[in-house]
């Protein structure tokens, strides 16, 4: 099994978004970066895979040379080749990112055969586009199931489990070469060992430099919402609150 | 003409389609644009009725028998068939993941921009729409480009439309048969799990009893689990909770979980990190339990108490227990 993986780096946010001065991008002066969780999922399924049943995994990223970061993360897991698709930083639009991903596909499948699998995030954390893995699949002419939260790769086809939207679960079972776009929750994604970081340290990847001129980026600005004001009433410290609680309770009707 | 998106059940626009027909009936009385539908899948006909109360005067109909069960390539290919022939000014879809995903299909083939959760619309020269990142923590104003503008509304951001048909008229059906070829199947719904019976759904329920990191462990579930027993909720969990193993991803509240919209909404030892919080942002009550009487979850809340969780549930629940016997 010939596996590809594709990740975005974003940063790690979780209290109060700020946005640097031009308000084209959030202020990552004082966060970390991380993968998307989705793709976190992504990355540990790849490599499930071919530990189970043998094969290679490669990592692509789009982004600046900074996200080379996040290629390691992924090779400490255990993935075993990356591409880095250099940006010059600006934010790529997702038919740009798609059509450069497609491009990095095709000369990487001519010289060393076709990826059984494409794993992408359902959708990037950050932008939210919910579109470049239907992009790739139907540039590629490929099957793609979006949204997976469970994968069985069998001998003939892949089986691939999503949540359906009256609850439960719909069924999808289809042929090979194909891509999928998975969502957190597919797996526990593990965390890389010590030596696993090391390894991934020394390990080769391959950069393609992308030119500027190729992002097509349709925003013209950021944006933080305007917080809805709250009044937030204390109804007490401690166990002795329990029964103003339920006070509360039975004004919303929850209990008689 | 402005398209909308209708996913139905046997006729019955759902909700989001409803909120979609609103931001299309804005936007077509801001364009002088006609209003029209498209729907598929067994009693699509059925909804011309609601599409009409929603102000549309056509609905057109993707007629193939094979669209009875969910086929996203397929349908997609219909779509950008019918975009093709149509060329709405507009075409806008509900969020859910299938629309979302048909959506991406009619853009991948029509090489058109697609704008996902847009919250407002700005029809002009080019059209302007501003939409969600970050599940909605963050918001992006954006040119929407392209012949037919392909966008999907934010789930929750517009009223839904009133679907009932009163005095309007129902939308004439239009049928419309796509080239599609079994190839374009490849990929459709080939077996169904059921969702476990009895079980009150989280994305559903009333009240959510949700617990974070403030939990501690796996074991300190039992006191969320017994007080959404006592009040018919369901549990939900914060990301660390699911990264640690203790609970289940299916329980997950936030923007790579699940979005909830209950009554009341029970936070304990949540401190309200940005990716909960879209997640639960359209609870209508909030109560945090909570030791940092300075946690986001708390400023935001409703109601709070300042408290352990793990000496205020007890409390709650025997008060709860005391309630009911009287």
């Amino acid at each position: 099994m010939n596996i590809l993986v594709c990740v975005k780096r974003v940063p790690a946010t979780a209290g109060k978004i700020t946005l640097t001065p031009d308000e084209r991008a959030i202020d990552t002066k004082f966060l970390a970066f991380t993968v998307s969780p989705h793709e976190e999922c992504a990355v540990e399924e790849a490599v499930r895979i071919v530990e189970a049943g043998g094969g290679t995994t490669t990592v692509l990223t789009l982004g600046p040379d900074d996200a080379a970061d996040q290629l390691r993360e992924a090779m400490a897991i255990g993935i075993e080749q990356a591409i880095l698709l250099a940006t010059d930083g600006q934010e790529w639009s997702p038919a740009a990112t798609a059509g450069a991903i497609v491009d990095a596909i095709r000369a990487r499948e001519a010289a060393d055969g076709p990826f059984d699998l494409i794993l992408l995030g359902n959708e990037a954390a950050d932008s939210g586009d919910y579109q470049v893995g239907v992009g790739v699949a139907v540039a590629l002419d490929r099957p793609v199931v979006t949204g997976v939260k469970g994968l069985e790769v069998r001998d003939d086809a892949v089986v691939a489990r999503r949540e359906a939207a009256s609850g439960g679960w719909e069924v999808y079972e289809i042929p090979r070469p194909a891509v999928f776009t998975v969502r957190e929750g597919l797996n526990l994604p593990r965390y890389p060992s010590v030596p696993g970081r090391l390894r991934a340290r020394k390990k080769e990847i391959e950069r393609i430099e992308l030119p500027a001129g190729g992002r097509d980026s349709a925003m013209i600005r950021l944006r933080v919402p305007v917080e809805r004001e709250s009044h937030v009433e204390i109804l007490g410290e401690g166990p002795d609150a329990a029964p103003r609680v339920v006070e509360v309770f039975r004004r919303l009707g929850l209990i008689a | 003409m402005i398209l909308v998106v209708i996913e139905h059940s046997a006729g019955t626009p759902d909700r989001l389609s409803a909120e979609a027909l609103t931001l299309g009936r804005t936007v077509a009385g801001a364009t002088g644009e006609p209003l029209e539908a498209v729907a598929w899948g067994s009693g699509a006909r059925d909804a011309a009725a609601a599409a009409g109360a929603a102000g549309a005067t056509t609905l057109h109909v993707v007629e193939d028998d094979r669209l009875a069960e969910h086929a996203p390539e397929a349908i997609g290919k219909a779509l950008a068939q019918l975009v093709g022939s149509l060329a709405p000014a507009a075409v806008i879809a509900p969020s859910s993941d299938r629309a979302g995903e048909v959506m991406a299909h009619v853009a991948a083939r029509s090489d058109l921009p697609l704008a996902a959760n847009c919250t407002e619309v700005r029809p002009g020269d080019p059209w302007q729409v501003t939409r969600q990142r970050w599940g909605g923590s963050l918001l992006e104003e954006a040119r929407l480009e392209g012949s037919s503008r392909l966008l999907t509304a934010a789930p929750h951001a517009f009223e839904p439309a009133v679907l009932t048909a009163g005095t309007a008229a129902a939308a004439a059906v239009k049928p419309f048969t796509p080239d599609l070829s079994d190839r374009d199947f490849r990929v459709r719904v080939t077996a169904r799990v059921p969702a476990e019976a009895g079980k009150v759904s989280l994305a559903d329920a009333r009240v959510v009893v949700s617990g974070g990191r403030g939990v501690g462990s796996a074991e300190g579930f039992a006191q969320l689990d017994e007080l959404a027993a006592l009040l018919g909720g369901a549990v939900g969990v914060s990301r660390v909770v699911t990264s640690a193993g203790w609970r289940p991803h299916a329980q997950q509240v936030g923007q790579t979980g699940t979005r909830v919209a209950p009554d009341l909404y029970i936070a304990c030892g949540i401190s309200g990190a940005i990716q909960h919080l879209v997640g639960m942002r359209s609870a209508k009550n909030v109560l945090a339990i909570n030791t940092d009487r300075d946690a986001p979850m708390v400023t935001r809340a409703t109601w709070a108490v300042i408290g352990d969780l793990h000496t205020v549930l007890p409390a709650v629940i025997a008060e709860v227990k005391s309630a009911q016997k009287a």
